[in-house]
Order: C-alpha cells, then structure tokens, then sequence
C-alpha cells in the first residue's frame, strides 16, 4: 500500500478565529486549492486578541507544493505575523492520490 | 422624584434574574468554577438577543407616527458622533494612552452596548414605567457612527503602512457585521410583519426573552471577571474614565432624548445608549482596523468595568436623572 504514498508538504496555521475570513481569501490568492479548518483553543505568548469574546482560534490546515506554501510564509510574514495572533508551522506529510493537491 | 423611592427602583434592579445572573458569572471566576456557556450556545444567544431586539422595534416602529421617529434618530446621529469625540479629546487629559488606543476607546465608547440597554429596558418593564417602541431603531442607529468616528481618529496617527491595512474594507465589514444585520434585518422583518405576524413568534422572541437574556449575562459575568484581574493595572486614569464619562455621556443623552421629544423611559434609555460601550461589535472593528492597538486596554475599560457599573447602579441613576431633569423639559 505504502508505495502509492507520496510526500507533500502540510502547513498548519493557527490564528484568531476574527480574522479567518480574510485569512483564507489571502490563501486563495496564494494559490491554495483546499484547505481543513478546526476550532482551537490555547494561549500565545502575547495573549493581545480578543478570542474569549469573539469566538476562539482556528486552526487551518493546507497540503500544497512548495511553491505555494512558501508563498503563504511570505504573507503571513508581511501580513499576519506583525498584527495578530498567528502561529504557524510546517512538515512533510504523504498522501495518496498527490495531483489533488497541486496546482495544475 | 424622591430619593427613597429611587432606591426603592434602584433596589428592583439588584435583584432581577438577570443582574444576579451575571454576579454569579462573576463570582464564579474568583472561585475558578467554569460557567462559561459552550461556544455554539454563546453564539446563538448573542444572535438570538439581536434578532428578537430587532424584531420588537420593528413592530414598534411600523405602529409609530414617522415625525415622532425622526427627531429622535437625528438626535442619536449626533451624539454618536459627539460623544466619541468627546471620548477621544478627554482620555488625553486623564490617560497617557497613545492616539491610536485613544482612537480604539473612543470607538467602543461611541458605539453601545445591546446588553445593556435590553437591562434598562428589563429594568423600565419591571417597573412599569413607559417607554416608545421603538428604542431599538435608535440602538441600530448608534452602533456605527461611534465605530467610525473612532476609527477615523486612530487613523489620522497610524503609519503608512499600518494604514493600508487599514483600508482593507473594513468600512463594509462593519456595516454589514453580524450585529447590525441581526439587528436592522430584525428591524425590517418585524417592520413588514407588523403585530399580526409578531404575535406567531412572541412566545419564542418575547416570552422567553428575559430568560435568554441572564443566560447570556451570565457568559458576560465570567468575561468581565476575567478582565477584572487586569482592572488594577489599568491606572486610575482609565478607572475614572470608564466610571465618570458614562455618567456625562448617559446625561448628555438624557438632555437629547427630552430636546427630541421623547418620554422619561425614552430618554433614560437614549442615556443608556450614549452611556454604554461596545464590547462585541466595536472590539471586532478595532482589532481589524486597528492590530496596532492593545484590546486588553479597551476591553477591560468597556468589559471589566463600564459594563458592570452600568448594569449594577448606572442603570437606576439614569432614571433617576431622567426623572429629576423631566421638570426642566415638560
């Protein structure tokens, strides 16, 4: 079975459930073609949001090509980083059936 | 007006379902007890809260003669625009917050507060005191300028760049945030169905309202507790604005109620209005508009102490300044 698996990379985002909207638009334009978000629920380490009022984190979860991903760095670093609560981290993960993750 | 039987009033306000509601919520956070509601549910109380508010005024307003309507919105246009302006200019003097966090309370004291006026008008119900239907409309009214106003003024000291992410739409994501079509939506709706159409819903939206209303205090009662903690840092500056500038701004809309022609319980509860602050709608503009701005500052100003003082005594001294400054306007 496992020799069907291919690596890919998945980049986690956490970020303040207010600005998810914005967020995932952002990612769209970046070229992110799907993505799974979850509510979530934690402390940072500069505890500024609002999330007790206003609905908590989220976490979204993107499988994408490295081209795409590093992309989404680059935003998160210009855009996202110096104003809001997010937190984001990367690995490398297998799939099966990897063309449904790229961009064609 | 007699000051034992403003006590008397005052005293029908400690004991309502939904003040003691929100004590227990705070009293539950400094025993570490979890009251909170689950997510989903606070949700939909808080929709829930807005829709019926709205649905109410609408069926009101449909019954109101338009000319008694308009000065009454004109007035509220106005002090939603003063009032943040006032807010903006004092917190220089009393406060060493920076333009932008001054601009952020500004925002969240110009815009209000529907918990706390659904509490007044609880408050008004319980002892029968009379008011005009259609109080939501000018709830609905006073939600934005304030938000702007503030917004406008933070931007004026933002950085280039901080203010292109400014700019990033978020006039309309404010005006058609979820309070405000809750809210305007429930207006229109309740407007186009009139009393017949209402009384099909009452049981759901009126009934069981004042009970919908201490469960979602009591959510509010573990959140303003958390923010307690943070009170003492906040400097006496901060203390005293959130405390005496809701009892000037909660006069100056006493005074435009009666220059509009409202009632006793109409322009105590215009008072309510200016005297609130917003704790939903506007941290949600500000953190959007403004990251830059710190919302532990403006939070536990609107959240951890207006909204408690308001609740617990504001609300009887704005009738009883409503009833003491009637004379000088009949």
């Amino acid at each position: 079975m496992s020799e069907n698996l291919q690596a890919v990379t998945l980049l986690t985002i956490v970020a303040e459930s207010l600005i998810e909207s914005r967020l995932i638009e952002d990612l769209i334009s970046c070229g992110v073609i799907g993505w799974t978000l979850t509510p979530a629920r934690g402390a940072g380490p500069e505890n500024r949001r609002l999330s007790e009022v206003e609905g908590g984190n989220v976490k979204i979860e993107v499988l994408g090509s490295e081209e795409v991903t590093q992309k989404v760095w680059d935003l998160l670093s210009s855009k996202y980083f110096p104003n809001y609560a997010v937190t984001a981290w990367q690995s490398s993960v297998l799939v099966s059936r990897l063309d449904r993750y790229l961009n064609h | 007006m007699d000051f034992t039987s403003s006590l008397a009033q005052a005293g029908t306000n400690f004991v309502s379902v939904p003040v003691l509601a929100f004590l227990l919520g705070l009293i539950s956070v400094a025993l570490k007890a979890d009251l909170r509601l689950p997510d989903a549910v606070y949700q939909a109380t808080s929709i829930y809260l807005l829709f019926a508010i709205g649905l109410k005024g609408g069926v009101a307003l449909r019954a109101a003669d338009p000319a008694e309507v308009l000065a009454p919105i004109g007035v509220a246009l106005l002090l939603g625009v003063v009032i943040p302006l006032i807010a903006f200019a004092v917190l220089r003097y009393v406060t060493n917050l920076n333009p932008v966090d001054r601009g952020a309370m500004a925002a969240h004291y110009g815009s209000t507060s529907l918990v706390t006026f659904t509490a007044a008008i609880v408050f008004l119900e319980s002892l029968d005191i009379a008011f005009e239907g259609f109080m939501p409309t000018l709830l609905t009214v006073l939600e934005i300028p304030g938000i702007i106003v503030g917004l406008l003024l933070a931007g004026r000291y933002l950085s280039r760049n901080e203010s292109s992410s400014q700019q990033d739409g978020w006039i309309r994501e404010i005006i058609f945030g979820k309070s405000i079509l809750l809210l305007g939506g429930g207006l229109i709706i309740g407007f186009l169905t009139g009393t017949q159409g209402y009384e099909r819903v009452e049981p759901f939206f009126g009934s069981l309202f004042t009970g919908v209303l201490a469960l979602f205090l009591l959510e509010l009662g573990v959140l303003a507790g958390r923010r307690i903690g943070s009170v003492r840092e906040a400097g006496i500056g901060l203390i005293a604005f959130a405390t005496v500038f809701p009892l000037f701004a909660g006069t100056l809309g006493i005074i435009g109620g009666y220059i509009a022609g409202l009632s006793v319980g109409g322009a105590m509860i215009l008072g309510v209005l200016c005297a609130s602050a917003s704790y939903i709608a506007a941290p949600a503009a500000v953190r959007l508009a403004l990251p830059t701005a710190n919302p532990g500052i403006t939070l536990t100003a609107s959240l951890g102490i207006t909204f408690p003082f308001n609740l617990i005594l504001g609300i009887p001294i704005y009738l009883f300044i409503a009833q003491s400054l009637e004379g000088w306007f009949a």
